[in-house]
């Protein structure tokens, strides 16, 4: 379990680094596909394969591809001979390793290393999880307001996306 | 089985949003930063989901939230992307700093 965990991560952690800082946009495309395969593998140990299937619907099958037609329709900003990053890389990575190191010492101050306690779920439960989501996602006192609001912000980005990208009338 | 830590999660998410905000604040492609984003988003979920997983497996908040949190990031990879496309046929560059419409 724990060499699983430690082989998904490092997909995870690599393929992102990758996507950060390799000069050629096609390739980093490619590893942001991984590192979402990653993340897929991560909700599958945290026993949620429905949010793994949507992942990989969503983002592997969706967005990724979305954005490699970006990539392909802007493709002369491709040329690998510039530098991809700007005059304030440097200042970047002082702050996110910063804020990385805020972040890893609140969670190692709250949650240690060594502490494998976990809220143990029957198996029907977690089996059952789908089933009862979505019956909370159309409850009323519960989700269903937010989920029609999902839909009408779904619908405003399908028809905001095209009238932006739309070519101008001469 | 013994479980992995909760901390693993959270370092792991921890070190993606990371890698994903240097990738916001360093890369100069439009459509970089917009990949960089989506890394970010991730780590958001990935939190959610152990934080769900570890402490309150029994309800249905924290999926829930993970979906609509995918929902939204479906819709401004759409946006932005439409965005970029607009402003590569109207200005010719993706390049982040080339976009100085709104200083002068």
């Amino acid at each position: 379990m724990a060499v699983i965990f430690v082989l998904i991560s490092i997909l995870t952690l690599v393929s992102g680094f990758i996507v950060v800082t390799n000069r050629n946009l096609f390739h980093a495309a490619l590893a942001m596909m991984a590192s979402f395969l990653g993340v897929a593998g991560l909700y599958v140990l945290l026993a949620m394969g429905f949010m793994a299937a949507a992942q990989l619907l969503v983002y592997i099958g969706a967005i990724s591809i979305l954005v490699m037609f970006a990539i392909m329709m802007t493709r002369r900003m491709m040329q690998t001979r510039e530098t991809p990053f700007n005059s304030q890389w440097r200042w970047g990575l002082v702050t996110s390793l910063f804020v990385f190191g805020l972040f890893a010492y609140v969670i190692l101050r709250v949650w240690p290393l060594t502490d494998r306690s976990i809220v143990e779920a029957s198996d029907a439960s977690l089996a059952g999880i789908v089933v009862q989501m979505g019956q909370d996602l159309v409850a009323r006192d519960l989700y269903a307001i937010p989920f029609e609001l999902a839909s009408v912000l779904l619908l405003a980005a399908l028809i905001g996306a095209i009238v932006i990208a739309l070519p101008e009338k001469r | 089985m013994a479980a992995i830590p909760l901390s693993w999660y959270l370092l792991v998410a921890a070190a993606l949003f990371c890698i994903g905000l240097y990738g916001v604040l360093s890369r100069r492609n439009a459509v970089a930063i917009l990949m960089s984003v989506e890394l970010m988003l991730n780590a958001v979920n990935i939190n959610l989901l152990a934080f769900w997983r570890y402490n309150w497996p029994d309800g249905t908040a924290g999926p829930v939230w993970a979906i609509f949190v995918l929902t939204v990031a479906a819709a401004e990879a759409a946006v932005g992307l439409a965005l970029v496309i607009s402003v590569y046929r109207n200005r010719d560059s993706v390049v982040a700093e080339d976009l100085d419409l709104l200083r002068n």
